[in-house]
Formats: C-alpha cells, sequence, structure tokens
C-alpha cells in the first residue's frame, strides 16, 4: 500500500543538482527539477542558456559533469550501454530538425524505433505507420518519398509521428515551432495538446515561442544564461504556470515574455564601438 | 543615442611580465599539446574498444551490412584495378632503363612483381580506399552528427556503434584484401604487358626469375598488412565522423582529417608491420632462404 502511494508521488523524471560543462564552458548550473507523470513542461530560455542541453540530460544523450538524471527513481548513469538503449525506447524525442534519416524513405523513418524493438510483422508496422501518419496529418502518398523531398512543416510532423510511434511514456519536444509559419505553429502545438488528451504522456518542450508557453503546457520553467549571472544566482528564474508568466514581477522573466531587447540593445551598440575602436 | 551609451571601460592595467615568462607560455603551450595528443590518443582507443566489443556481442543486422560492403568492395573495384595497372605499368618504365644498361632487364619480372605484392599493391589499395572510402565515411557521419541524426539513433535505442562503425569496419576490414589482390593482379597484369609486350623482354626469364623471387609469403606479407591498412581506416574514418564539429566547415574538415590521418597511419603501420614480418620470416627461415 505505502510503496504504491509511494510509486505515484515518485516524480518520473528528475533533475538532482545537475550542472553541465563542455571544455570550459558551463552550461548547466546546480538544476532541480521534479516531472511528475502526465505533466506538459516547458523549458523557456533564450538562443545559448542551456535548455537543449538540460533536454539531452534527460535521455542521457549528455552525460552531467555533477548531479543525477533519475527515471522512475532509476539513476541514468548506472545503466550500461543496453540497458539505456532498452530504456530509451520508452522515450520519444522530436528533434530540432527532425533528424530524420536522409537515406532512408518516410516509412523506413517512422518505421525504426519499431524495428529497433524487433517484435512486430511488417503487416503490423505497415498499420501503425499509416496510423500515425494520420494522425499528425499527413496523406499516406509521402511513406515512399525521402525527407529532402519534403517541406519543413511536413519533417517536422514526420519526426513527430516517429517520436510518437512507440506510444512512449515521455515526449521530449527540442523547439517543435522553430522555423515554421504561424499556422505551422498552431498545428504543431495543437498536435502536442492532442497527443497528451489521448495519452497519459509526460512531455517536455523546449521553446522560445510564447504562443506555445501559454497554450501547451501545465508548467513553464524559465532558464537564464550562466553568462549573465552572478555565480551564487539560481539558473532557474521561473518556475510556475503558464497563466502566471505575464505577472511575473522578475525583471528578466518580463523582458522575454515582452520580447525586449532593453540592456542588449545597449550592449551591442558598445561592443561594436569598441570593435571599431580596435579597428576591425 | 550616444549619451545613452554606457561609458566604455577603462583598460585594465596588465601585469608586469618577466623575461621568462614567454617562455613559459612557450612550454604551457607544448604541454597542452601533449595532453591534447594523449587525451585523443585515448579517446580513440576507447571507440576501437568499445566497437570491437559490439562487433563480437552483438552481430550488426545484414540491411546495415549490405550497402556498406557494396560501397567499399564493388565501388571501389574499378579505381583500385586501374590504379594497380599503371602502377605496374609505371614500374616497368621506370626500371627498365637501369636494368638494361646492366643486361638484367629479365630481372625486371622480380622487381615489379615483388615491389606490388609486398608494397605497392596493399598501400596503393589502402590509399585509394581512404581517399574514396574513408573521406565519405567521415563526411557522412560527420554530416550525420551536425544534424543530429546519430543523436536521434541514440534516442531511439539503437546504438549509433553498432548500427554505423561496426557495418563499416567489417566492411573495410574483410574487403581490402580483396582488393588488395585486385591490386595486385592488375598491377602485375600491367607491368607483364609493358614489359614484355612493349619492351619486347623475353617472357619466360620474366616470369622464371618472377617465380625465384617472389613466394607466397610476400604475397601473404602484402594481404596480412591490408587488413590493419583496412582497420585503420574505418576506424580513423568513423572517429572523425563522430567528433566532427559544427557547420559545413567541421565536416569538410573532418572528410579531410579522416584522409590525412589514416595515410600517415598506413605509412607508420606499413613501417612497424614491415619489420616484424621480416623478424618473423628470419626466425623462421634463419638462413634466408628465399634469396636464392
Amino acid at each position: 500500500m505505502i510503496e504504491s502511494i509511494l510509486e505515484q508521488q515518485r516524480p518520473q523524471l528528475e533533475v538532482r543538482n545537475v550542472s553541465v560543462t563542455f571544455g570550459t564552458q558551463q552550461v548547466l548550473r546546480n538544476i532541480q527539477l521534479a516531472i511528475p507523470a502526465g505533466q506538459t513542461l516547458v523549458v523557456l530560455g533564450e538562443s545559448g542558456c542551456g535548455k537543449t542541453v538540460l533536454m539531452k540530460t534527460l535521455i542521457g544523450l549528455v552525460t552531467p559533469t555533477r548531479g543525477e538524471v533519475l527515471f522512475e527513481g532509476q539513476n541514468l548513469t548506472d545503466l550500461d550501454d543496453r540497458e539505456l538503449s532498452q530504456l530509451r525506447l520508452r522515450y520519444g524525442f522530436v528533434f530540432q530538425n527532425a533528424a530524420l534519416f536522409d537515406s532512408m524513405t518516410i516509412a523506413q523513418n517512422i518505421a525504426f524505433p519499431l524495428k529497433q524493438e524487433g517484435r512486430w510483422s511488417a503487416g503490423e508496422i505497415r498499420e501503425k505507420v499509416l496510423a500515425k501518419l494520420a494522425e499528425v496529418g499527413l496523406p499516406p502518398e509521402v511513406i515512399y518519398k525521402k525527407p529532402a523531398q519534403l517541406s519543413g512543416g511536413m519533417r517536422k510532423r514526420v519526426g513527430l509521428a516517429r517520436a510518437l510511434i512507440m506510444n512512449p511514456d515521455v515526449i521530449l519536444y527540442d523547439e517543435p515551432t522553430t522555423g515554421l509559419d504561424p499556422i505551422m505553429t498552431d498545428v504543431i502545438n495543437q498536435l502536442i495538446i492532442r497527443t497528451r488528451r489521448r495519452n497519459p504522456v509526460t512531455s517536455v518542450i523546449v521553446t522560445h515561442n510564447m504562443d506555445t508557453a501559454r497554450r501547451v503546457p501545465d508548467r513553464v520553467v524559465m532558464l537564464y544564461p550562466l553568462t549573465r549571472l552572478e555565480p551564487d544566482e539560481p539558473q532557474v528564474v521561473y518556475d510556475g504556470p503558464p497563466g502566471e508568466l505575464d505577472h511575473c514581477r522578475d525583471r528578466r522573466v518580463r523582458q522575454f515574455v515582452n520580447g525586449e531587447a532593453g540592456q542588449r540593445l545597449m550592449e551591442m551598440l558598445a561592443s561594436s564601438r569598441t570593435a571599431e575602436t580596435a579597428g576591425f | 543615442m550616444s549619451t545613452a551609451l554606457p561609458a566604455e571601460p577603462a583598460p585594465q592595467a596588465q601585469p608586469e611580465r618577466g623575461w621568462l615568462d614567454p617562455l613559459l607560455d612557450w612550454l604551457a603551450g607544448w604541454g597542452e599539446l601533449v595532453l591534447e595528443t594523449f587525451a585523443a590518443i585515448g579517446d580513440f582507443s576507447l571507440f576501437f574498444f568499445r566497437t570491437l566489443v559490439w562487433l563480437f556481442t552483438r552481430f550488426p543486422r545484414f540491411e546495415t551490412l549490405w550497402p556498406n560492403f557494396h560501397q567499399v568492395g564493388v565501388s571501389s573495384l574499378p579505381v583500385i584495378a586501374l590504379t594497380g595497372t599503371f602502377i605496374g605499368m609505371v614500374l616497368a618504365v621506370q626500371s627498365y632503363y637501369q636494368f638494361r644498361q646492366l643486361g638484367l632487364e629479365t630481372r625486371l619480372g622480380a622487381v615489379i612483381n615483388m615491389s606490388l605484392v609486398r608494397e605497392l599493391g596493399p598501400v596503393l589499395a589502402a590509399t585509394m580506399l581512404a581517399g574514396r572510402v574513408g573521406s565519405s565515411m567521415a563526411a557522412e557521419l560527420g554530416t550525420m552528427r551536425v544534424t543530429e541524426q546519430i543523436d536521434a539513433l541514440s534516442a531511439m535505442g539503437a546504438n549509433p556503434l553498432r548500427y554505423l562503425v561496426v557495418p563499416r569496419f567489417l566492411a573495410c576490414f574483410l574487403l581490402i584484401p580483396l582488393l588488395t589482390i585486385m591490386a595486385d593482379f592488375m598491377g602485375v597484369a600491367g607491368g607483364h604487358f609493358y614489359s614484355v609486350m612493349v619492351l619486347g623482354i623475353d617472357m619466360h626469364h620474366y616470369w622464371y626469375n618472377s617465380a625465384l623471387f617472389v613466394g607466397p609469403y610476400d604475397i601473404f606479407v602484402g594481404i596480412f598488412k591490408s587488413v590493419f591498412f583496412g582497420s585503420a581506416i574505418a576506424m580513423v574514418s568513423c572517429y572523425q565522423g563522430f567528433h566532427c564539429s559544427a557547420g559545413a566547415e567541421g565536416v569538410g574538415r573532418a572528410a579531410t582529417a579522416s584522409f590525412v590521418y589514416s595515410f600517415v597511419l598506413i605509412l607508420f603501420l606499413d613501417l612497424v608491420l614491415g619489420i616484424v614480418l621480416d623478424a618473423i620470416y628470419f626466425t623462421l627461415f634463419p638462413e634466408g632462404a628465399r634469396l636464392f
């Protein structure tokens, strides 16, 4: 009884005190985050603040320099290559530029995780692929095409279909709407919302699109670039419901939400002036 | 507008540098280079070791092997055959006048065929493979790294080493001996064509001298070395592709680096293996029985 209650309270994903450093550059510092099962979380932040790196630590593509990442209480760094590969079948990852394999057709791309699992017949795979394609609103003819023959929006949707094909427990979206027109952005937002309604899935969405941040999640976390922080300031500058974003009193959050250049413009002008005087 | 700009920061006072400092900087630079080199060698060895572990624990699927075998084997045949033929003929052209002055032109068979099966066949086949296949592997894997396709593989539960590196390694490792045999054969044929049919050397003596000097051990040495060359090409190219830096420039650099490092490694292995295999031969046959 107690165990089952504990089980329910245990977050699906937990980031404990994670820091990531590449060479001499620190990207994440002491990040604490617990994501309960079924939650849709948006990670906001400007380019280069480490949101994609945080996302990649959640699936073990980036190993934290310090701290640990837990999936249902299981520390990812304790797993060997094969256990990690098995665990990753429970994730779906939608990459920023879809990351479709260009040597394969769309059908082969979407079917890839199923083949990896290796317990489905060719007929079942075909059926599942067509069903997922219909779910993301693509016609069945595209299955014979190569990724290069599709538009950006279609590629993103194929990427989404590929991430959804295994009915994962966790879906990670890396900037799902970047580079898309407003209509396609709305289509992708709706698809994310619809996916969550159909399955009780935990979603983490990394974005800098405010429309996505306001409409899609239950919770928003905002990261701030370390280069702009003092050594003792926390990197997470906002953690709360999306409705509170517009009322947040933190200057950094307000500036991002309203899209104001503010001090940055001054810095840019100053640095271009310095460059001029230096003779560039 | 300019009034709103923050004041420019005052230049910071530089600490006084002693006469020893440039020397220390120079030493630190070298130290850093040595550390980086050791780290890179360690990283490369680990990459190689993990590939071997995957190779022996779970064999790759046929559909990942076949395209690589085709690219390494079938597609490389014409260029390797062509190179072999020309090298055989060039050897005949270059050595003929020297040998004729001594009246030893029938020894050309021994010289050409010996150089081909021991050195030029394997080294040229490997060089062509490094240029044709190695760079393209590095560029392909580099592009996959840059466009996150390698991350996508991992994210979908496929190990990139098993899926991408092991098939390429196997293709190079298993097919380079066959490519070397092809280069040897075409070189021998080219040498024969130029020496016998163009320069008019007596065919019987040409081949008699060849048979006298070139033994099965020489042919074995060439083919045995080629296996090491093939492994080196596959590992260096895949490593460069996997560690490619971002952008078109990064991919280009990975392709170039894969060829340069493969070539240097081929030459280095050629020297080391040449010495080792000769030592083994003379241990087995202390009389030097091969000479006459």
